[in-house]
């Protein structure tokens, strides 16, 4: 009470000081919160300029050997295809022989490549990468960046989706109630009853191809149920607040008050919903690569590294591993925190 | 009066800070003083934020530890030892045994999942080491000696099937099981009706001289200090601004506050023009005598608005197929003039709200007719109602609630506008809400600022605002300054009768307060279980009441000092 006196009775600031504007000063006073916004804003930065083709252009240029360890570590110091000697490493559990499998057609391929481009691709590689090299020799590094443009935008996109999909039906089923709200409730109890995985599979079916926008599509057409019910328990509670009767008696129509009205109130849980659904779809993205609905394979994300780093693992080249996992982490830590921060920055009511 | 001169616990120079986002911290307490005799009963009385909670809440070592603090040279002494000195352990002995105390609100106060008796049973068996039937006979006594009829069977009572008074007796109990020496209400009948509240009352003002303890009453109504206290203490923003004892306070009150509080809060004998508010005693001026304004309908006035047999009922599941019906509003018919007020009163659940929603068309109705310029409002097309809905318009009770907090209070009184297509361009429409800003007395800079960043009063005021852009002939105020301090309602029922005079607006004024009602209303209307008992003029209501239940209503109102003998008639 006294707090909102003292404001009062401070200075009289004529200009508008918005809802987005306390929000960021609020924000400014979050130190942790402000840090995980400049991560988040260098992720984004990072994926416009991959996009744009400024940075990670190349990534798919064979540039190393196969394998090619990181530069700090020395070019002796793993086990790549070529100089794997037998016993010269325990990790390297999988016989050479194996390692031969892996690429028949390379000697083939680097033929053709050099009538193509008329340089010999194996004499320009290098014996050590920045960050090591994956299979085909491609700077780990690169490709790190370059699967951030991709699991970013499936992140986001996805997430976004089916956030703006929870959120309208929650609206409209919680606003509504009765049979609408039935109806809603219905389609979602038939979402939830299906085996997650199943769910998945049908939908990939029925749009039959592999690739980015279908991936955005699997997650954000089965990934809404969970907004719905909060959103909808939202608008429950929210439908009968006074400042919504206030806003009926004024004349305001159903979907000002819906979405004029409530909407702006109950965005923090939608905020956090969208936040938790990034990350939780960046992680999805990789699991359909695993099973094999995932980005094509000309596209390069951090879940096909993952993917890929699997075998790697074994073989003792840990790097593929380590950078998709350090990237991933940076951005989903971070994400969360702004997140955090976020709903705290634009909750109007004083602590 | 049974004031002992012995004194039991002594506050002095009490001083507590709490820390805020803001630089600085805030002072909840500015070095209180005040004794607390071994025997009688002593009020704390003052507005919100005054610190009167704050002082219970350190007396019993119950300040939230993570943001307050007691500032060094305060002390709290409670036979012969300091309370602020002593550790948990030593606190836990004193709570409930020596010192106990009864919340404001008893729906949140008890456990729902556990029985009355359950709950009474753990205070005795934790505080005194009963065994499990002993604690029951106990608690069949305690509920008894508060009051709750057949306490055998309500011993294992549920706190929702007990009523909200019951719930508050069964509190009391909890707080006396262990004969404590002090008992604290914090503001024990606020959330209670009001022939509830005369009932706990007289049972807490029995129990203090009976148990042979002493009470601190903790209220924002000084006509209830009369009614207990024996010994006043007038608090604002954490200062005592007066102490003394009832009768002094009340004959002859030396503070400005002090006559400012008496004089503001409405009283049934008289109806000045305008209520005086405390600006009016600042600087220990006198009051001036305020003519006395005239109230009630001649008969031949202009009809604004008629409801004919308006009815609500809400419908319940029974059984498999079943429906059970509540009816909250039976039967309603009454008209209402052009310019005057209608007040409306009755207990919690009697449909006060619900009628008046109805009438708005805020909740559909279940039959009947509401006139607006001969045409039936209920049973108009929507696209149609929209004009006549602008023309009524409602202050809800709880202006915290009302305002959507996301928007400034310059979009909340844009918004109604645009909707009406009132005004020709942005500019215009700024223009008319920087006028009703004037109007409500808020300051222009107003406009950018957030709900938030008001106190209740003023919220309301933006409500009120937010009213007038619509130009109604119709305001309903449901509750509208209920929640409000004393002296902030005196400013609001004044701003409410200035727009009446200059709009001629006619309200329809709802409260739960006799005395506000019979201040604002031409013509009261008593509602009881949805039912319209009783309408009559203001004047002639409470001077002859005839249906019993407005009796009732009106003997149980807290009288205040100056109505006279007020301990006399219990």
């Amino acid at each position: 009470m006294s707090t909102g006196a003292t404001t009062l009775s401070g200075a009289p600031y004529p200009a508008s000081p918005g809802l987005w504007a306390l929000a960021w000063k609020r924000l400014c006073r979050d130190r942790v919160g402000l840090a995980s916004f400049a991560i988040v804003l260098l992720y984004l930065a990072l994926m416009a300029a991959s996009a744009a083709g400024l940075v990670a252009g190349d990534w798919s240029r064979e540039a190393g050997v196969s394998y090619a360890p990181p530069s700090f570590l020395g070019p002796g110091s793993a086990p790549s295809a070529e100089r794997a000697a037998p016993g010269s490493e325990a990790a390297a559990g999988a016989p050479p022989e194996d390692l031969g499998i892996v690429d028949p057609l390379a000697a083939e391929l680097a033929e053709i490549r050099k009538e193509l481009t008329g340089v010999s691709v194996s004499e320009s590689r290098a014996p050590t990468l920045a960050f090591g090299g994956d299979k085909w020799g491609r700077d780990v590094l690169k490709k790190a960046i370059k699967g951030t443009e991709t699991s970013v935008l499936v992140g986001i996109v996805a997430a976004a989706l089916a956030v703006f999909l929870g959120a309208l039906f929650g609206a409209l089923a919680g606003y509504y109630g009765g049979p609408v709200d039935d109806v809603f409730n219905w389609i979602y109890s038939v979402f939830t009853s299906i085996p997650y995985l199943l769910l998945v599979l049908a939908i990939a079916a029925v749009l039959n191809q592999k690739g980015t926008a279908t991936v955005i599509l699997i997650l954000g057409l089965t990934g809404w149920t969970g907004t719905f019910r909060l959103v909808r328990a939202e608008y429950m509670k929210h439908k009968v607040r006074e400042y919504v009767l206030a806003a009926d008696a004024i004349g305001a129509s159903n979907a000002q008050r819906m979405f004029g009205h409530i909407f702006p109130n109950v965005s923090h849980v939608v905020l956090v919903q969208l936040s938790l659904h990034v990350v939780l779809f960046i992680k999805s993205e990789v699991i359909l690569s695993f099973l094999g609905f995932g980005v094509g394979v000309d596209t390069v994300s951090w879940g096909s590294m993952l993917n890929e780093a699997q075998s790697e693992l074994l073989l003792g080249q840990w790097w593929q591993l380590v950078a998709a996992t350090v990237a991933m982490a940076v951005l989903v830590t971070a994400f969360s925190l702004f997140t955090d921060a976020l709903r705290d920055a634009l909750d109007p009511r004083l602590n | 009066m049974t004031a002992d001169t012995a004194t039991l616990l002594s506050v002095r120079d009490l001083k507590v800070d709490f820390r805020t986002s803001e630089p600085h911290a805030l002072h909840a307490l500015k070095g209180i003083s005040f004794d607390i005799p071994a025997r009688g009963t002593i009020a704390l009385v003052g507005e919100s934020g005054s610190g009167k909670s704050v002082t219970a809440l350190a007396i019993l070592g119950l300040l939230p530890a993570a943001n307050a603090t007691v500032l060094s040279g305060s002390s709290i002494t409670y036979r012969g030892r300091n309370l602020l000195d002593s550790t948990l352990n030593e606190m836990q002995a004193v709570r409930g045994t020596e010192i106990s105390m009864v919340f404001q609100e008893p729906m949140s106060s008890l456990n729902p999942v556990f029985s009355a008796g359950f709950q009474l049973g753990e205070v005795l068996r934790k505080k005194l080491g009963l065994t499990r039937s002993q604690a029951r006979t106990r608690a069949v006594e305690l509920l008894r000696e508060v009051g709750i009829p057949e306490p055998e069977l309500r011993v294992d009572a549920y706190p929702f099937q007990l009523s909200g008074g019951q719930q508050q007796r069964v509190m009391i109990a909890m707080a006396i099981a262990c004969e404590p020496k002090l008992l604290i209400a914090d503001e024990p009948t606020t959330a209670l009706d009001v022939t509830v509240e005369k009932q706990i009352l007289k049972l807490v003002a029995g129990l203090q001289p009976q148990r042979q303890m002493a009470m601190l009453f903790i209220t924002h109504d000084l006509a209830l200090v009369a009614e207990v206290a024996d010994y006043v203490v007038v608090m604002r923003e954490g200062e005592i601004r007066e102490q003394g004892s009832v009768k002094r306070i009340f004959e002859a009150p030396r503070d400005d506050y002090t006559r400012a509080l008496l004089a503001c809060r409405p009283t049934l004998g008289r109806r000045p023009r305008r209520l005086p508010v405390i600006d009016d005693f600042a600087g220990g001026r006198q009051a001036v005598e305020i003519p006395e304004r005239p109230r009630g309908l001649r008969g031949d006035e202009e009809i604004v608005l008629e409801a004919r047999h308006l009815a609500k009922s809400f419908y319940f599941r029974e059984g498999l197929f079943g429906r059970k019906a509540f009816e909250a509003v039976k039967d309603a018919s009454f008209k209402l003039a052009r310019g005057k007020t209608l007040g409306v009163v009755g207990e919690s659940g009697s449909g006060k709200t619900t009628m008046a929603l109805t009438l708005m068309r805020l909740t559909p109705a279940s039959g009947g007719e509401v006139l607006f310029d001969g045409r039936n409002l209920l049973a108009m097309p929507p696209e149609a109602a929209l004009q006549y809905k602008r023309r009524t318009q409602i202050v809800f009770q709880n202006p915290y609630a009302s305002l959507n907090p996301r928007f400034t209070a310059g979009e909340i009184l844009v918004e109604p506008m645009r909707i009406h297509s009132i005004g020709a361009d942005d500019h215009e429409l700024h223009a008319l809400a920087g006028q009703l800003f004037d109007k409500v007395g808020l300051p222009q800079s107003s406009f950018f600022k957030y709900p938030h960043e008001f106190s209740g009063g003023q919220r309301q005021r933006i409500a009120i605002a937010r009213c007038l852009t619509m130009k109604p002939d119709v305001l309903i105020c449901d509750e509208a300054v209920s929640a409000l301090d004393v002296s902030v309602q005196a400013q609001l029922l004044n701003l409410l009768q200035d727009l009446q005079d200059e709009y001629g607006i006619s309200y329809v004024f709802i409260s739960h307060d006799l005395a506000v009602v019979k201040y604002m209303a031409d013509e009261v209307m008593v509602m009881k279980a949805g039912e319209i008992v009783e309408i009559a003029g203001s004047d002639e209501i409470y001077a002859n009441p005839r249906h019993p239940y407005t009796k009732q209503l009106i003997s149980a109102m807290p009288r205040g000092w100056r109505d006279g003998g007020a301990r006399a008639e219990q």
